[in-house]
This record gives C-alpha cells, sequence and structure tokens, in this order.
C-alpha cells in the first residue's frame, strides 16, 4: 500500500510551506529595532560570563546512552507483539529469554548507580 | 475532474488508501483547522479552569468571559518584535521551531477520528506515531543548542533527558496494547492505527479493561509518561520559571515563540488521542453492546447535539448573569450571538445525516477533551518534581512495572 505514504509528503511540504510563510507576513508587520543589550543572552539583566556551550554533566550522556539500549529492545518487541497470538508459547518463551537478558542488564546498570541522579 | 472529487465519497476507505491526494489534501487542511481551534479554544478553557482551581476569575476583559483573549494574544504576538540574539546560530535558530511544529502536526497524519477519517491508515501507524512524536526532542536540542545561553541550553538537555526517559516506559506500555490486537482467530495483531480500534470493537472491549488490571496498568504508564513527554505539570522541570526562566525558549519571543506554544498543545492533543485509539476504544460510543439497540443507538446519536444545546444554554445563562450596565452592552450581545451560534450548529448536529456522519468524530474528540482536561487538573493540582525524583520515577517504577505487565499481558494472552 504505498499510496498510503503519499500524504506524509504532502502534509510536510504545506507545513515547510505554510510555516515560512506566517514568519514572513510577521516579519512585515512587527517592528524591527535590535539594540546591543537586546541581543544578549538573557540571564535576568546580569552580563554572562562565559560561554554557554561549556561543559555540563556527563549523567546526560549516561542516559542518553541506556535510552538507545531501551529503546532499540522496544523496537525488537514490536514484530513479535504483532504475531504474538500465532507465535503461542514458543515465542512467549523466546521473547523471555530476550527480556531475561535484558533485564539481567538493567539490574546490573541500577546496582553500579547507573539510575541514580545525585 | 468531478468523478475523482465525487468517486472518494462513495469508497469506505481513507484518501490515503484511496490514493485520492484532493481529498487527502482537505483531510490535510480540516485538521489543521481544528487544530488551531482547539489550540485557542485550549488556550482559553486551561486559563479559565485554572483560575477558578484557585478561585480566581481568570480572563474577564477581553471580549465577555475573557472568550476573546487567546485572539488578542494571538495579534500582540504576531506584532511583536522578533529577536534572535546576536551570538545564536542563525539558521539552527530559525528551523528550530519549525521543526518543532512540523513534528507534532506530522502525528496527526495517523489518528483515526472514525472509521474512514484518518487521512492516511498506514500499516505501521503506531510505529510512525512514536518515531514522529520522538523526533519533537531534535527540535527542542536544535533550539536550546542554536540559543547560545545558559537557560536554553540547560532547558533543552533537560528536556531531552526526560522525553527520551519515558519514551521506553511509553514504547512498552504501547507494546503490551499491540499485544492485545492480536488476541484474536488468526493471531495476528496490527500496528495500524484504524486496525487497533477495530481489534478492540471486534474483542468488545476498550483494551484499558482487557486482562483487568493488566490494560488498565498499561494505560496508567502511558498517561503518566505522555505528560511527561509534553513537558507538562507536573513534570516541567524543562520549563521551570523559577530556575530556568523558560527553559529551551527562552531565547524566542514573538511569533517564533507562539510556534513553540502550539507545537507545546498539540503535541498534548496528539499524544492524548494515540491514548485514546489504543485503550479508550477511539471512535466507538460508550457501551456498543451492553447498551445495543435501534433506540440506545439513537439516544446516543443525539449527544453531539445536545453538548452543543447544552453549551448554548450555558452561554444564555452567562448573558442573563451579565451585569445590567450599559458598558456591558456589548459583551452581553456577543456573548448572547455566541451561544445563538453554539445553538444553531446543536440543532444542524440533530439532522438524521449530519447525525451519523458526525458520530465518530464525536466520541473520539470527547474522549479527547477528558484527556486535555486531566491534564488541566494535573497543572492544578500536582507540585513540580524534582529532577532526581523525575528520574526515579522514570527508570526505577516505570520501566521495571511496564516490563512487567508485558511480560503478564503475554502470559494472560497465550493461557486465557
Amino acid at each position: 500500500m504505498p499510496q498510503n505514504y503519499v500524504p506524509i509528503f504532502l502534509f510536510i511540504a504545506l507545513i515547510g510551506v505554510l510555516l515560512p510563510v506566517t514568519l514572513l507576513a510577521a516579519k512585515l508587520v512587527r517592528p524591527d529595532n535590535p539594540s546591543k543589550a537586546k541581543l544578549m543572552p538573557y540571564e535576568c539583566g546580569i552580563d554572562p560570563i562565559d560561554s554557554a556551550r561549556g561543559r555540563y554533566t556527563v549523567r546526560y550522556y549516561i542516559v542518553a546512552i541506556l535510552f538507545v539500549v531501551f529503546d532499540v529492545e522496544t523496537i525488537f518487541l514490536f514484530p513479535w507483539a504483532v504475531k504474538f497470538k500465532a507465535l503461542g508459547a514458543f515465542g512467549l518463551l523466546e521473547m523471555l529469554i530476550f527480556l531475561l537478558i535484558l533485564v539481567v542488564g538493567y539490574i546490573w546498570i541500577w546496582k553500579k548507580g547507573a539510575l541514580e541522579w545525585v | 475532474m468531478l468523478d475523482y472529487i465525487t468517486s472518494y465519497l462513495k469508497s469506505d476507505l481513507t484518501p490515503g488508501a484511496a490514493g485520492n491526494v484532493l481529498w487527502a489534501f482537505v483531510y490535510i487542511l480540516l485538521i489543521f483547522l481544528g487544530l488551531s481551534v482547539a489550540v485557542i479554544a485550549m488556550n482559553w478553557l486551561e486559563r479559565k479552569i485554572l483560575a477558578h482551581m484557585q478561585v480566581r476569575l481568570g480572563p474577564m476583559r477581553v471580549g465577555p468571559h475573557g472568550l476573546l483573549q487567546p485572539v488578542a494574544d494571538a495579534l500582540k504576538l504576531l506584532i511583536k518584535e522578533d529577536i534572535m540574539p546576536a551570538e545564536a546560530d542563525k539558521v539552527v535558530f530559525w528551523m528550530a521551531p519549525l521543526f518543532v511544529v512540523m513534528t507534532a502536526f506530522t502525528v496527526f497524519i495517523v489518528v483515526p477520528f472514525g472509521p474512514t477519517h484518518a487521512v492516511t491508515d498506514m500499516n505501521i501507524g503506531v510505529l510512525f506515531m512514536l518515531g514522529v512524536s520522538s523526533l519533537s526532542v531534535l527540535g527542542i536540542v536544535m533550539a536550546g543548542w542554536a540559543s547560545n545561553s545558559h537557560y536554553p541550553l540547560i532547558g533543552a538537555l533537560r528536556s531531552s533527558a526526560q522525553m527520551v526517559s519515558y519514551e521506553i516506559a511509553m514504547g512498552l506500555a504501547v507494546i503490551s496494547a499491540v499485544l492485545m490486537s492480536s488476541l484474536n482467530q488468526a493471531g495476528t495483531g496490527t500496528l495500524s492505527m484504524i486496525g487497533l480500534v477495530q481489534a478492540q470493537q471486534a474483542q468488545h472491549t476498550w483494551f484499558v479493561f482487557k486482562f483487568f488490571p493488566l490494560g488498565l496498568i498499561a494505560f496508567v504508564i502511558f498517561a503518566i509518561a505522555m505528560v511527561a513527554e509534553t513537558n507538562r505539570a507536573p513534570f516541567d522541570l524543562p520549563e521551570a520559571e523559577s530556575e530556568l526562566t523558560a527553559g529551551f525558549h527562552t531565547e524566542y519571543s514573538g511569533f517564533r515563540w507562539s510556534l513553540f506554544f502550539l507545537a507545546e498543545y498539540s503535541a498534548m492533543i496528539a499524544v492524548s488521542s494515540i491514548a485514546v485509539t489504543l485503550w479508550l476504544g477511539g471512535w466507538m460510543r460508550p457501551f456498543p453492546t451492553w447498551l445495543s439497540g435501534e433506540t440506545w443507538d439513537l439516544v446516543f446519536s443525539l449527544f453531539p447535539g445536545l453538548t452543543f444545546i447544552f453549551l448554548a444554554v450555558f452561554a444564555f445563562v452567562g448573558v442573563v448573569r451579565m451585569p445590567k450596565h450599559p458598558y456591558f452592552r456589548i459583551q452581553t450581545m456577543g456573548l448572547a450571538g455566541f451561544g445563538a451560534v453554539l445553538g444553531l450548529i446543536g440543532l444542524v448536529l440533530f439532522a438524521p445525516p449530519v447525525r451519523d456522519r458526525i458520530q465518530d468524530i464525536y466520541w473520539f474528540s470527547v474522549k479527547v477533551a477528558v484527556s486535555m482536561y486531566m491534564y488541566i487538573w494535573y497543572r492544578g493540582t500536582f507540585p513540580r518534581y524534582r529532577f532526581d525524583q523525575l528520574m526515579k520515577v522514570g527508570w526505577k517504577i516505570l520501566l521495571p512495572v511496564g516490563i512487567g505487565v508485558l511480560i503478564l499481558t503475554a502470559i494472560a494472552g497465550v493461557w486465557l
């Protein structure tokens, strides 16, 4: 059913046209008189000290890595879920083994403290 | 040409499946229009409901009971100066709001408002919806990074960490719904959104009541995760105004900011419609088997008209209670006109041909509206989470519970 996917491109094209047009239309009616202070990064009235793109906590990276592992896992579960009843007890057992490996990894990262946020 | 237009009306397909680009275009425009109206209405309702929860009145000045407030706000945002920080990454800064709006809107392409009332019905609808809605993280990171300022960057990082954490729980909950859809003779489920509602129709139940309480738990996991996904209270840390000003869109102003606003509200409506489709029976009316038969069909088909009549009566009560002072004359007349329009729509919805066509869309919208009300209710009730608490809920509670529910549902599905 490839024709089912045509509206996606139609949709994206429509948004891709409509939004820039409204943005440009807004440009015609709005005032535009920037000043140096106005264009500074907003820090509640205080001059920013260093570059914003400095270092931040490593936990965000850990969350991202863990997310990849578990999200790929959910994607692997989808085909099984669709054919679930047809595969029956055998498919369930296979999936339980897959989930068991994952749960072992989950317990390990929990023990390692990767899920702690302080 | 005329045949091309009318041939679709005779078929029982979605415009996408019929391959009719023109009708797909019409549907898309209708969705745009409906979404804009819904966001405007949501804006007013949220302020009003929240205000009444806090024993305030909310907007009262612009129009009767502040009904024109969203319009006034939109105009204000349109003529406001649009500031782009000097150090910002111009191209990415420009693209980020467009990207966020695009992802928030594109989800609606697979949302089934009725058996044929969807733009298209892909056989991977659920996967498409999960994928597209998770792309909005990218837009938020783009906005935060491009601003080149401290608050937006921290807000974007928090936002993305929160969204990816809750996405896993969301995916697991969705899988248990897909699993339930495969409990039929053929033993094959479906990932198409329309197919999932039809599966609920065939099994004579909403998936939220399936294998009680397993379906309910999966639904609750999804309901919590969807609030976190859309960065709403009590999970609105990325926009915690007391610490981060406004989170990832601190540097945005004017019309660009309003695009983020639009995206946030349409994302809320999108995830609510997904929850309704997967667990709350989509377009099905309440009690389709228990209260079946011609009489009950008639009673339930009167609901759309009655709702609008009720709202009209509500408006007229407001008219009667308006202060009797020359200063309020225009406002009173405006409210009376609004009530009259609502009443007229209600009367039109009583007409049998309209009544039958509007049914599915009405029940779907009502379920989504209830879910939207819950969003406002959460915001009025729950205090904000701390970030470590948020991560704890996502990773240590929702994830194991999600896996557990999935396994139990599978076991119940095989042996029950």
